[in-house]
């Protein structure tokens, strides 16, 4: 089997067993417990006095604004990474400085896109 | 052999190394963390040590009826437990143990680590999502900040590593660690990255991933005292053991890429490429734990920290921290 493709069937066959792993435990567990489930048995849980509103409350507005922020800096990431790989040889090519520099100027791009979301008052909390 | 057999071996080996090291995680973290509060731990299971109190804990678990909360949202509620343990598993897949030790050297290895084992942000927002209960909802998108957030400087500490090994692939990271750092006459003397120049990246990486196993300090995603049990509120018997057994094979995970990062994997300075083929997984396995030994201790010595200023630490300074790493470790590449 050639190298490329053995890279992804071993990937999918830990994943599948990583699932298996979860399946067995459950199925071997339906051997062991009991199961008479009651209404108040499968109450959802809330300090023990009966649920007020649904459980899929409204969320404040900021863990959105993290997954942006996020989004951003994960794409980011992506980009750094062939660079960081290649530098050696474009080092020895003797573009050291140039692929440097230009390195340099995404990420104070980047960083000033943080100092912006800092400033704006993301991160504080009332 | 053939690749089928070859695979089926490799996967009981992972399996094996998995399931071991989680058992021994949670064993040490009963046992070290009692002795650390002038505890004696688990004394009676097995007979000596409370050696057998994780296999106890797992029967326990199996035990215990498997409920389904009314007003779930039943399917995702199920899904989430395959979802974790498929991101933490999915690790296993590059740990090099020795140097042919290993299930698959892919050659994107570091990236994929990172890139799988944030699946398990995904089954934690899914199981919080699910469960229909208001602790869940804020404890899984409690967690999700956290894990995307400490994602960043996790990743940005790995491009430094990147950068020194000239490679992805984490076995070529830890030959790349093992180069001679320098010469005392005759002798070269390799030295891990720890001590060559990513002292700062590794710092980043222990506290990042201590926060991306939500433990403690960084556990406000299941802060017992305020949200009961955060997004694994409404989970019980295997389908919560199974949760557990993630956050702690995750541990293993996390220390063992931290090993092949920065401390040089399964090589020992000093030691010769055949005692390193022989002695490599024993070395690597030390290491592991001896890592894992630095997270219990972490958690039986800190407070938890306050959710702003666990996002703060983040954001404001392990990320910055980890540019500036890069930008040092590139600067240096070039110049010398």
């Amino acid at each position: 089997m050639s190298n490329y493709f053995g890279d992804y069937v071993t990937v999918a066959v830990f994943l599948l067993i990583g699932a298996v792993v979860v399946g067995g435990g459950v199925i071997a567990a339906k051997m062991l417990q009991p199961n008479n489930p009651t209404a108040l048995k499968s109450q959802v849980y809330e300090c023990g006095i009966e649920p007020i509103g649904s459980g899929w409350s409204q969320s404040h507005v900021r863990y959105y604004i993290f997954a942006l922020l996020f989004l951003i800096f994960d794409v980011e990431a992506i980009f750094i990474f062939p660079w960081a790989v290649n530098l050696e040889t474009f080092a020895n090519a003797g573009f050291g400085v140039f692929i440097l520099v230009e390195m340099f100027i995404f990420i104070a791009i980047l960083v000033l896109g943080l100092v912006y979301a800092v400033r704006k008052g993301v991160l504080t909390w009332e | 052999m053939s690749f089928a057999v070859l695979l089926t071996v490799k996967v009981l080996a992972v399996l094996g190394l998995m399931l071991g090291g989680a058992l021994v995680v949670i064993y040490a973290e009963l046992k070290v963390g009692a002795h650390m509060q002038n505890r004696i731990g688990p004394y009676f299971a097995g007979g000596r040590f409370g050696w057998a109190q994780p296999f106890a804990d797992a029967l326990k678990f199996m035990q215990k009826e498997d409920l389904v909360p009314d007003g779930a949202d039943d399917r995702v509620y199920k899904l989430a437990p395959y979802v974790v343990l498929m991101g933490t598993i999915g690790v296993f897949v590059v740990l090099p143990l020795s140097p042919r030790f290993v299930a698959r050297d892919l050659d994107l290895g570091a990236f994929y680590a990172l890139a799988i084992s944030s699946l398990t942000t995904l089954g934690v927002l899914m199981a919080g999502w699910s469960s229909n209960n208001k602790y869940s909802l804020i404890g899984g998108l409690r967690a999700a900040a956290q894990l995307i957030a400490y994602e960043l400087p996790l990743v940005l500490a790995v491009v430094a590593v990147a950068i020194q090994a000239g490679t992805l692939s984490i076995s070529g990271i830890i030959e790349a660690q093992a180069a001679p750092a320098f010469s005392i006459g005759e002798l070269n003397v390799a030295l891990p990255y720890i001590l060559t120049g990513q002292i700062i990246g590794f710092a980043i990486f222990v506290v990042a991933s201590l926060a991306e196993l939500s433990r403690i300090p960084f556990d406000m995603p299941i802060a017992e005292s305020e949200l009961t049990m955060g997004f694994v509120t409404e989970y019980s018997s295997i389908r919560f053991a199974m949760f557990f057994l993630a956050e702690y094979a995750g541990m293993v995970s996390m220390s063992a890429l931290a090993t092949a990062f920065y401390l040089g994997g399964y090589q020992l300075p000093g030691l010769s490429a055949t005692a390193v083929e022989v002695l490599g997984p024993v070395i690597f396995i030390s290491k592991v734990f001896l890592l894992s030994f630095l997270f219990i201790w972490l958690r039986w010595t800190l407070p938890r920290f306050r959710e702003d200023q666990l996002q703060s630490l983040a954001w404001r300074w392990l990320i910055p921290a980890a540019l500036l790493n890069i930008a040092i470790t590139a600067t240096f590449k070039v110049v010398f």
